[in-house]
Formats: C-alpha cells, sequence, structure tokens
C-alpha cells in the first residue's frame, strides 16, 4: 500500500472521511485548523456535511443533533473550546449519543499558548463536564496511529453507544508522517431502537433524552450505563509496552510526549540502564493491569508529561503505592526534551552522572 | 357516529402536566394538528427545549430529541443536516429562546437554517418559578424583578419576531397570540405555513406565540388572558414582520407592472 506524507490533523480527516463520518460541526481554532479546513474542502465533494458553526457550544449541539438520528458524527477543537463543549458532551453522555469528539490539545489554563500540550488529562478522563459519565478516550502518538485510531473510535462509540474522545496534541497535529490509509471498513452498530430519524408511523417514538425527574429513575439510568462501562474497562484498555520485561525503571507517558520518552529509553538503554516505556493508549478505561505487568520487575517508575502532573495520579492509583511514582513533566506548551529524561533516569538509577 | 373532535395522533394519549389555563396546551395541540393535517409524523423530529415543555418529547408522538437549555436550534440545525428528508421543529420559552440560546437562534436563522421554530412566549422562566425573563415587560414584577423591571439597571425587553425579520435566511417571522379563537385559527394557520415552508426549502421559520403563565403572573387563567390583550399584545404587536413568500410574490408583480400589496 502506498504511503503518503500526511500532517497529522489532515491525516485524521481523511481516515475520519473513509471511516464513514457523514457529518462534521465545528469552530475554528489553533492547533487544530487543519483538520477543518480540510474537511471543509472534502466533505461536500464526498457525500458528507461541513458546518462551521458560530460557537463550539452550537458545534457540539449539532452534534447531539445529528449523532442523535444515528449518523456517525464528529467535532474537533482544541483545549478552551473543548471546554465550551462540555456543557454537550454531559448530554451526549446522558442521551447515550455516540460521536466522535477531537482534542488538539494546547497549552492552559484560559487562553494559554497554542503550543502542544497534554493539560487536559484530567479534563478529558474525569472532567469532560457535569455528572456520572465516562468517555473512551484514545491518545495516538504517530500520524499513522492516528488514522486506525479515527476508526476505533467510531466503532467503539457506536458498540456502546458512547462518546469517543480523541486526544491529539499540537505536536501530533502540525508533524508531518508517511502514513497509509488501509482499506477502511469501519464496522456500523445497528441504531434502529432508539434514534429519532422519524418512526415512518411503524413504531413508538424514540426520544433522545437525559432527563429522569424521579431521582430513582436518573440512578437506574446511570447504573446501566456503569455496567457498560464495566464491559468496556474488561475489554477496550490498551496499551504498548517498550523494553519492560526486564526494565528496572518504567517510564509511564501517553501520547507525543512517549515518542521523547522512547528516545530517552534508548539512550539510558546504552548507558546499561535498564529503563523501558509503558504507553497508555486508552486513557479511559486506564490500563490498569497492562501496566502492573509492565512493572512486575521494576524498581522505580516515572510518569513524562506535557503538564504538571495529571496521568501520574491514574499510575500511582493502578500501582497501589507497590512501586514509587516520580513525575517529570514540563508545562505551558514547553516539549521536554530527551535528554532531560534521561537526566531523570540518570537519578532514578542511582545519581546523576 | 361520526367523530367530530379527537385528540390529534401527533399527540401523545398522555396527561400533560401544565398548570391549569397554561396555554402552553393549546400550542401543544395546535403543533400536532398541522402534523396530522399535513401527514408528516413518520418523518418529523421534534426538539424540545429546558423550561416548562421540557416533557413535550413524552407529549408528541413523532421522534424527540432534548436539548440543553438554549441549544434546540443547534440541534435541530444538526438533525436536519444529517437528514434533511425529516421535518425538523424546535419547541422553546423565552428564556430558552431569547436569553442562554440567543446566539443559536440568531445564527440558525442567519443561515437560513430549513427548520420551523415555535416560540412560546410568555415574559417569564416558568419553569423555575416566575424569574425575570429577557421579554418581561418593563415595570413587570418577577420574582427577580421584584421592584418591577427598571430597564436602566435590567435592560429593555427583546423583540424577537423584530430581531429576526432583518436577517437574511430569515424566511418566516410572525407573532401571534392563542387568547381568542381568530387568533388560535392564524397561529395554526401561520403553523401550517412554517412547516410548508420547511418543505418548500425556504429556511427559517419561526412563530412566536404570545402565551400566558397563571402560575407565575399570579392571576387566574381569565385574568391572564385579560393581561395579555392589554399589557403584551399591545407591547409586542402581532403580525408578520417577514414572509419571503409575500415579498417574492410582491416582487413579481412589480416586475410585472402590477401595483403590490
Ligand atoms: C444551563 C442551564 N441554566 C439554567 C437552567 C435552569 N432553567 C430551567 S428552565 C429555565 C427557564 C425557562 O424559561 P422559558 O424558556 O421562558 O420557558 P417557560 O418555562 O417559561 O416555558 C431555566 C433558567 C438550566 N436547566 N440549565
Ligand atoms: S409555570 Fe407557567 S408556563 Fe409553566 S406550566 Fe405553569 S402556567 Fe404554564
Ligand atoms: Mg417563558
Amino acid at each position: 500500500m502506498e504511503k503518503v506524507l500526511m500532517k497529522g490533523n489532515e491525516a485524521l480527516a481523511e481516515a475520519a472521511i473513509r471511516a464513514g463520518c457523514k457529518c462534521f460541526f465545528g469552530y475554528p481554532i489553533t492547533p487544530q485548523t487543519e483538520l477543518s479546513e480540510y474537511l471543509s474542502k472534502q466533505m461536500p465533494k464526498r457525500g458528507g456535511v461541513f458546518l462551521q458553526a458560530e460557537s463550539e457550544v452550537a458545534a457540539i449541539n449539532m452534534v447531539l443533533g445529528a449523532g442523535g438520528t444515528g449518523t456517525r458524527v464528529m467535532t474537533s477543537s482544541s483545549s478552551p473550546g473543548i471546554s465550551l463543549k462540555s456543557e454537550g458532551i454531559s448530554y451526549i453522555a446522558g442521551s447515550d449519543v455516540p460521536c466522535l469528539i477531537v482534542n488538539v490539545e494546547r497549552g492552559g489554563p484560559g487562553l494559554g499558548s497554542i503550543q502542544p500540550s497534554q493539560q487536559d488529562y484530567w479534563q478529558a478522563t474525569k472532567g469532560l463536564g457535569h455528572g456520572d459519565f465516562r468517555l473512551i478516550i484514545l491518545a495516538p502518538n504517530s500520524v499513522q496511529e492516528v488514522v486506525n485510531l479515527v476508526v476505533r473510535a467510531f466503532e467503539l462509540g457506536e458498540k456502546y453507544r458512547m462518546p469517543v474522545m480523541l486526544l491529539s496534541d499540537g505536536l501530533l497535529g502540525q508533524m508531518m508522517e508517511p502514513v497509509e490509509f488501509p482499506e477502511i471498513k469501519a464496522e456500523t452498530a445497528d441504531n434502529s431502537s432508539w434514534a429519532a430519524c422519524g418512526t415512518k408511523m411503524q413504531r413508538e417514538h424514540h426520544i433522545v433524552n437525559s432527563l429522569y425527574i424521579e431521582a430513582k429513575d436518573l440512578e437506574e439510568q446511570v447504573k446501566a450505563r456503569y455496567e457498560r462501562y464495566a464491559v468496556v474497562e474488561a475489554n477496550e484498555s490498551d496499551a504498548e509496552c517498550y523494553l519492560c520485561d526486564d526494565a528496572e525503571i518504567v517510564i509511564t507517558a501517553f501520547g507525543a510526549c512517549s515518542r521523547i520518552a522512547k528516545s530517552a529509553v534508548n539512550k539510558a538503554r546504552a548507558e546499561g540502564i535498564k529503563a523501558g516505556l509503558f504507553r497508555p493508549i486508552t486513557l479511559w478505561p486506564f490500563p490498569k493491569q497492562q501496566l502492573l505487568d509492565a512493572t512486575k520487575n521494576a524498581k522505580a517508575v516515572l510518569s513524562v508529561e506535557m503538564n504538571m502532573g495529571q496521568m501520574v495520579d491514574d499510575v500511582k492509583l493502578a500501582l497501589d503505592c507497590k512501586i514509587p511514582v516520580s513525575f517529570f513533566g514540563r508545562t505551558g506548551g514547553v516539549i521536554p526534551s530527551p535528554n532531560e529524561v534521561l537526566e531523570e533516569l540518570r537519578k532514578l538509577n542511582g545519581g546523576a552522572q | 357516529m361520526a367523530v367530530k373532535f379527537q385528540r390529534p395522533h401527533a399527540l401523545c394519549d398522555v396527561r400533560l402536566h401544565y398548570c391549569a389555563g397554561c396555554t402552553h396546551g393549546i400550542i401543544h395541540r395546535l403543533v400536532a394538528e398541522v402534523i396530522d393535517e399535513m401527514g408528516i409524523e413518520g418523518d418529523t423530529v421534534g426538539v424540545c427545549p429546558v423550561g416548562c415543555s421540557v416533557f413535550a418529547y413524552n407529549y408528541f408522538n413523532c421522534d424527540m430529541i432534548e436539548a440543553p437549555h438554549g441549544r434546540a436550534p443547534a440541534v435541530a440545525t444538526g438533525v436536519k443536516r444529517a437528514r434533511p428528508d425529516l421535518n425538523v421543529f424546535t419547541y422553546q420559552g423565552d428564556g430558552d429562546l431569547a436569553a442562554i440560546g440567543t446566539a443559536e437562534t440568531v445564527h440558525a436563522a442567519t443561515r437560513g437554517e430549513n427548520i420551523v421554530v415555535i416560540f412560546v412566549n410568555n415574559g417569564t422562566y416558568g419553569m423555575t418559578g416566575g424569574q425575570m425573563a429577557p421579554t418581561t415587560l418593563p415595570g413587570q414584577v418577577t420574582t427577580t424583578s421584584p421592584y418591577g423591571r427598571d430597564p436602566r439597571t435590567a435592560g429593555y425587553p427583546i423583540h424577537v419576531c423584530e430581531m429576526l425579520s432583518t436577517l437574511d435566511g430569515t424566511a418566516l417571522a410572525v407573532r401571534t397570540a392563542v387568547d381568542t379563537v381568530p387568533h388560535i385559527r392564524e397561529t395554526k394557520k401561520m403553523i401550517r405555513k412554517a412547516f410548508e415552508n420547511q418543505q418548500k426549502g425556504n429556511g427559517f421559520s419561526i412563530v412566536e406565540v404570545l402565551s400566558t403563565c397563571p402560575s407565575n403572573w399570579g392571576l387566574t387563567p381569565k385574568e391572564s388572558i385579560k393581561r395579555l390583550q392589554e399589557e403584551c399584545i399591545p407591547y409586542y404587536p402581532l403580525g408578520i414582520y417577514k414572509d419571503v413568500e409575500i415579498a417574492q410574490a410582491n416582487a413579481d408583480k412589480l416586475a410585472m407592472g402590477g401595483a403590490a400589496k
């Protein structure tokens, strides 16, 4: 299969079209720009809908409407825009409507910076809106993986009737890499039992809704949703291990940052430090068991992130204080260098050299 | 025996929760009658607001989606863009449409989004217990304007139809009321026109219906109708503020040398 050189954002957009995404609703923001620009060019030519909304608030509600009819739909934004979308995301989760939401993260808080960052880990995995709910969060680390995960995102969302977020960042979005588009055939789930797409006078009306005025009814609804979440946790958590088998120090890192960590691991190995890398691909569900397996021989774990320490919480929870966990990160849009990470590994290995 | 009067099929056979004398019920019925008469129930999706009519999803027999507060026009946009073959309507109160949802309303209109908006203006936040709404009249006492709405501090009421009629994407902007039988008939005619506009692809149609809220106005149903006539209608004049079809007909007549109406 032929490889083409593409930016992460554009490859994501192309993969979405090939995966059968029919509607895109968005609002301009850096650094996700290429994604919507690509779709604005391609969607009308390829039988899809591109609509630039008046705000992220409107865009996510258009997603609720289109997704509510059972149509494959997505939106994309970057950190400040995701904050605005959180109202709609909560309603979408509460209405069990599948869709894909892309966050090409940038620095925060506030207007922050437009440089790459991973400061939205907490938001994505724990706080995407009010109420008890989850999103499946996928974190690719290469342009090729972006393509592969877009397809999986649509399939997972429809299989479990829940919104899925693809957490990218400015680095992955802007980076050009060779990528191939496999013959994509994304599975579609049957939505005829719930989608609001016209009764045709042949069935009871469908109601896409998140309101349950009786507390007990709402509790029942939320609990049923959590049973589905348990299945997702059991079946869908995913991670990549690199040189973890004999590793004494395991780095945990996700997304673009894991590439930097991998370079550091290679440098450390060249110095005789037994380092390895554990990379969660699903941030929710967090791959707890895989992490336990990957740290069997580890004496220390180092979480490397482009923030002030967010995923490190989940790492500690998964390891349950069995192994000391430390943190190294740069934030605000600053990208850590492999040598900085190497220096941390050296310290953990018994002192700086 | 021939049936002379019955519940429209598009209205579910359930008890509505509205307060006694509340005109939400009349407006529901009119929408349902139009859906029945046009034979479109099976191909219609309604979008509910947050407000007293939030449970409209239990009342209309077509497929329904419940939107976040104020976002119904955006949700309806998503439905219509994904499925242009469906008839799509929103049903919204004044707080929903003209305060928190102002941006969604204005932009759906200016895009000429091919949807129907039923706008129930009762000048108050009915559901939350009668607070000041964007359409509350100057001087009107509410729970959050206890001394009467003072425009110097609380601003002026919004005239929604007047505002939206300035936008090119608006096909129909009309204000009606449900205080008398002729007004109720006129309201139904306009709701039908709005749905027909959608089928013709004319663009955004809004039917603003001046409505009552006896519970929060602190009046009996009868007094509420009187207040609607004496205070609300004079402030919010009824009538067609924009109708592209009339405008087009007039333009055609002018082009043919005839006199415009
Ligand atoms: C985001 C959000 N803010 C506030 C509320 C509370 N709330 C519920 S209904 C309502 C006002 C509804 O008033 P209106 O739209 O005029 O409808 P009515 O009840 O008068 O028919 C408000 C403020 C909410 N549900 N969601
Ligand atoms: S509170 Fe007002 S608007 Fe709501 S149902 Fe009662 S009378 Fe109608
Ligand atoms: Mg109201």
